[in-house]
């Protein structure tokens, strides 16, 4: 198990570098020198030469990569130069947005896609199956700012029963703002919704196929608890490491429903800073949603192995 | 393909009246955009402002826009715009994917050094990695394109890889190579011929979420320029007039959902009709 570990999380650590590099590469291969982006079109080449000096711009482009990844291991992602502010500030206000978006569709998720997808699997082959797995592909081939959309038009601007937009801090206005949240994070569980869904029915249906499933039902146990004890114990297993991975996703699929919401989450400042051209934080967002999301991944992996150390190392 | 051959891959769609209705509006959509010209009512770019915002009547099935373009023919028109995306990207994962995936099998060391690159560009979540292709090229239809597909060259050359992998220990291609069969010959002659179906599969899902991609970036204004019609270009126009009209939201958004839909259930429908051993290789994606 150990020496599992250490060789997935020595893996990611290799993936990781290879991304910064990437990352790293972004800023400068941005069409336009990032000086000018920095200092409009007005600059003298005085004012261009001391600036790239100061940011090190005339440095050999490896000494340049090394300072980068310095400074962001010391948790300095640079300036945006809209907000004129450090990055990592700036990404942090929107944090509170995203993560509470991505938990609150988390839940839904959950609440609709295990239930739903137990269901389909125990009614195997039937109608009911068909209609439910049918419905699931529908949900996830509807574009989730297209549901924002109509949910604001019937939920916000019809019944009036929840806010279209914005999203008021709960350190300030308390945990009734989470109204705020609620139809985005429907609208952006729909999809996902559906992919686990889908997931916990497969899995379902691999793990009753088993040959200790067949034994529990030769020896006369009652169907609903082959079902609850032998069945969906195992099939979690799979669709609980999805939940990982999902959750990973949404920070990035979030993009565009906290544009249709108006959200002040981190989506929402990936697209404007990328029509206000702020390199800097297009760039510190990246970076942040890729370590998170690899190491999520790892924790998914590792958890995963321990719970089922039938999961053959590799 | 033979006869047979058709009858297999058609079978799936007999026995499954909702794979058949996937199908059809397939067909329909890929007709749409060849027909445009002729089954589109109103010309898509002309403007009268004295009709502007009309709900859906007997002279405008859909409605017409702000500025007064009928609603039936952009929708129409934007056909065109979802196929060149769709089979784009295909296109584009596929020429890229299928090369480095079946080299990557059949030459380890390379295939070790090419497949922990695509492990690298699967630290990006796919619409951030599109947004940020898009930051670098500029927006464009082609651009949206790539940057769409460079998403899916990950996982079909993770697909073709492994399906690679398991047929250069067929039997029938260790007889080959062993009575002197190049590698160039295994490629042409036993690899890529069994990877048709797969790919079929693939292409089927890709295509369906690169409608989905498409209508992200066009809605956010970083997709095809707003002069073109598309559906998520009129989606990102509607939504000032969602209240005051929200025809101008339900028709593309339909054309889209039924697009991505109808791919969705045929790429659904082919999977089942592939060898079992090679069909656990497409997870559920949706």
């Amino acid at each position: 198990m150990w020496s599992y570990s250490l060789k997935r999380a020595a893996t990611t650590a290799v993936t990781l570098l290879a991304a910064s590099v990437i990352i790293f590469a972004f800023i400068h291969i941005v069409p336009g020198d990032p000086i000018y982006v920095l200092l409009g079109d007005t600059a003298t080449p005085d004012q261009i030469d001391a600036l790239r000096h100061q940011l090190g711009l005339d440095q050999p482009i490896i000494l340049q990569y090394l300072t980068w990844i310095g400074h962001v291991l010391e948790g300095n992602l640079g300036r945006s130069i809209f907000f004129q502010a450090p990055v990592l500030s700036v990404i942090a206000d929107g944090a509170e947005t995203s993560v509470l978006l991505a938990t609150m569709t988390m839940i839904w998720v959950t609440l609709i896609g295990v239930p739903i997808g137990m269901i389909a699997a125990v009614r195997h082959g039937t109608w009911l199956d068909q209609g439910l797995s049918g419905a699931a592909m529908l949900m996830a081939s509807i574009p989730t700012f297209w549901v924002g959309l109509y949910l604001i038009l019937i939920f916000a601007a019809w019944l009036g029963w929840f806010p279209s937009s914005g999203y008021p801090s709960i350190f300030e206005g308390g945990v009734v703002n989470l109204r705020y949240l609620v139809l985005p994070s429907l609208a952006l569980a729909a999809p996902n919704a559906a992919l686990i869904l889908r997931l916990t029915r497969a899995s379902m249906l691999d793990v009753s196929r088993e040959d200790y499933v067949r034994t529990a039902r030769a020896k006369g146990i009652r169907p609903w608890q082959v079902v609850s004890r032998h069945i969906l114990r195992n099939a979690l297993l799979a669709v609980v490491s999805a939940f990982g991975f999902t959750f990973a996703a949404l920070l990035s699929e979030a993009v565009v429903t906290e544009t249709v919401f108006a959200l002040p989450g981190i989506g929402r400042l990936v697209v404007q800073s990328i029509l206000r051209r702020d390199y800097p934080v297009i760039q510190g967002v990246i970076l942040v949603i890729v370590v998170v999301y690899l190491l999520i991944n790892l924790i998914v992996d590792l958890s995963y192995r321990l719970l089922d150390p039938r999961v053959e190392l590799q | 393909m033979s006869r047979d051959g058709a009858i297999f891959w058609l079978k799936p769609f007999v026995a499954r009246p909702i794979a058949l209705l996937g199908l059809g509006i397939l067909l329909g959509t890929v007709l749409a955009a060849i027909f445009a010209p002729w089954l589109a009512p109103y010309d898509p770019y002309a403007i009268d402002p004295s009709i502007r915002l009309t709900p859906p009547n007997a002279l405008h099935w859909f409605g017409t826009d702000q500025f007064g373009r009928d609603t039936l023919s952009r929708a129409i028109q934007s056909a065109r715009m979802a196929l060149l995306i769709g089979s784009g990207v295909v296109v584009f994962a596929l020429a890229t994917g299928v090369p480095i995936g079946v080299l990557s099998a059949l030459f380890p060391r390379l295939g070790h050094v090419l497949m922990r690159m695509v492990d690298v560009l699967m630290a990006f979540p796919s619409l951030l990695l599109a947004l940020g292709l898009i930051v670098v090229l500029g927006p464009s239809v082609m651009n949206a394109i790539l940057a769409i597909g460079l998403g899916y060259t990950t996982t079909t050359t993770r697909i073709v890889y492994g399906l690679t992998l398991r047929l250069r220990v067929e039997t029938y291609v260790e007889a080959s190579r062993s009575m002197g069969a190049g590698t160039a010959w295994l490629i042409g002659k036993h690899i890529l011929p069994n990877l048709v179906s797969p790919l079929l599969v693939q292409a089927s899902f890709v295509f369906a979420f690169a409608q989905l991609g498409a209508a992200s970036l066009d809605f956010l204004g970083l997709g095809a320029p707003p002069e073109i019609p598309s559906w998520g270009n009129m989606l990102a126009e509607s939504r000032t007039f969602i209240t005051r009209a929200p025809w101008l939201l339900f028709f593309p958004g339909m054309m889209i959902v039924a697009t991505a839909f109808s791919l969705n259930l045929v790429g659904d429908a082919l999977r089942d009709r592939l060898d079992p051993r090679f069909r656990q290789l497409f997870g559920e994606k949706g």
